[in-house]
């Protein structure tokens, strides 16, 4: 029998080797910062943080597999679940609640009850349009593509921005089946 | 003590990313690792369409009379596998440890090129001690 998925992540944690938060946080808003410079463009920027964040996130969730036991998840809500509660936990320290679900389960919100990225950034008026923390989109668009999800990952609410929590939108666009093209009538 | 014959790693298109060899018996050239690979890859696939029921992940043990064929697959769709003496233990979770060396001296190696062929020190170190070491300390994990 596969050993039961962890419901949280707290015991990775505990193994986990961890860096100091502040040496994260601000390498992080160096980073930031540098890119601002580089690019010019708050757009560009966003655009640059996502897609580090994919290439981050690409090779991040073999990490997470590995020592997680986390086994193949049923459908899109024990994955939003896993993420908030189990790889959020393990990466981040953090947690998030998962709510705001469609209908069709294939759109969800993570609202992050904390975030190290932010812990001493005042977004300056020539930076409104900045979506600070726009690499964590790309991990978590990165991360589910390789287990065969294309997902859209947004930010909604940014406090940064002045709003009230932090609110990351995960809208699953399409499955891609693992099946190896091997019937013989096509 | 029970030996492990070789070692392969596959990446999720059937190309041979790693492969090593323990031990003089069996050694093959690189062309013939390479077929081995892309072969074992797709009877890996044939295998779960062979199965009757849904959802199966393939081969995860091959045994022959001279030797036995371990095979774990992550989610994400490498393959690791170890061939060793027939009734070798404890194979499992010494591949489930290759697969988190993989992920810690191989991805997050900002030089490593994702699906290609793996050449880290520090993963070759961290491996032949893990394959050398008392292999009954892995059983407690």
């Amino acid at each position: 029998m596969a050993p039961v998925a962890p419901r949280s992540g707290d015991v990775i944690f505990a193994n986990v080797e961890r860096v100091n938060a502040e040496l994260f946080t601000l390498t992080y808003g160096a980073i930031v910062r540098q890119l601002l410079t580089d690019l010019e463009e708050v757009d560009e920027v966003n655009k640059q943080l996502d897609q580090m964040g994919y290439n981050i996130g690409v090779r991040l969730i073999d990490e997470f597999l590995a020592k997680s036991n986390v086994s193949r998840c049923v459908d899109f809500k024990e994955t939003a679940e896993v993420i908030a509660k189990v790889g959020l936990k393990m990466f981040l320290g953090i947690t998030a609640t998962v709510t705001n679900w469609d209908v069709e389960g294939t759109t969800c919100s993570l609202i992050l009850e904390d975030n190290p990225l932010v812990d001493f950034v005042e977004l300056p008026d020539t930076c409104q349009g900045l979506n600070y923390c726009n690499i964590l989109s790309g991990v978590v668009r990165g991360a589910l593509e390789m287990v065969s999800m294309k997902t859209e990952v947004t930010w909604l609410r940014d406090m940064l921005r002045g709003d009230d929590a932090f609110e990351l939108q995960l809208k699953l666009l399409k499955q891609v089946p693992e099946e190896y093209p091997y019937k013989d009538d096509e | 003590m029970a030996a492990i014959y070789s070692l392969y790693i596959i990446n999720k298109s059937g190309g041979l990313i790693f492969c090593k060899d323990y031990g003089s018996a069996g050694k093959m050239d690189t062309n013939d690792s390479l077929r081995l690979a892309s072969l074992w890859h797709s009877m890996h696939a044939i295998s779960q369409q062979l199965s009757p029921v849904n959802g199966c992940a393939g081969i995860e043990l091959l045994q022959a009379d001279t030797f036995d064929l371990h095979c774990f697959q992550s989610l994400t769709g490498t393959k690791f596998f170890v061939v060793c003496e027939p009734g070798t233990l404890h194979m499992e979770s010494l591949l489930k440890y290759i697969y988190e060396l993989y992920t810690d001296y191989v991805l997050k190696n900002p030089f490593y090129e994702m699906e290609m062929p793996i050449r880290c020190e520090l993963f070759d170190i961290n491996l032949s001690q893990a394959v050398q070491k008392d292999r009954v300390a892995l059983l407690g994990r």
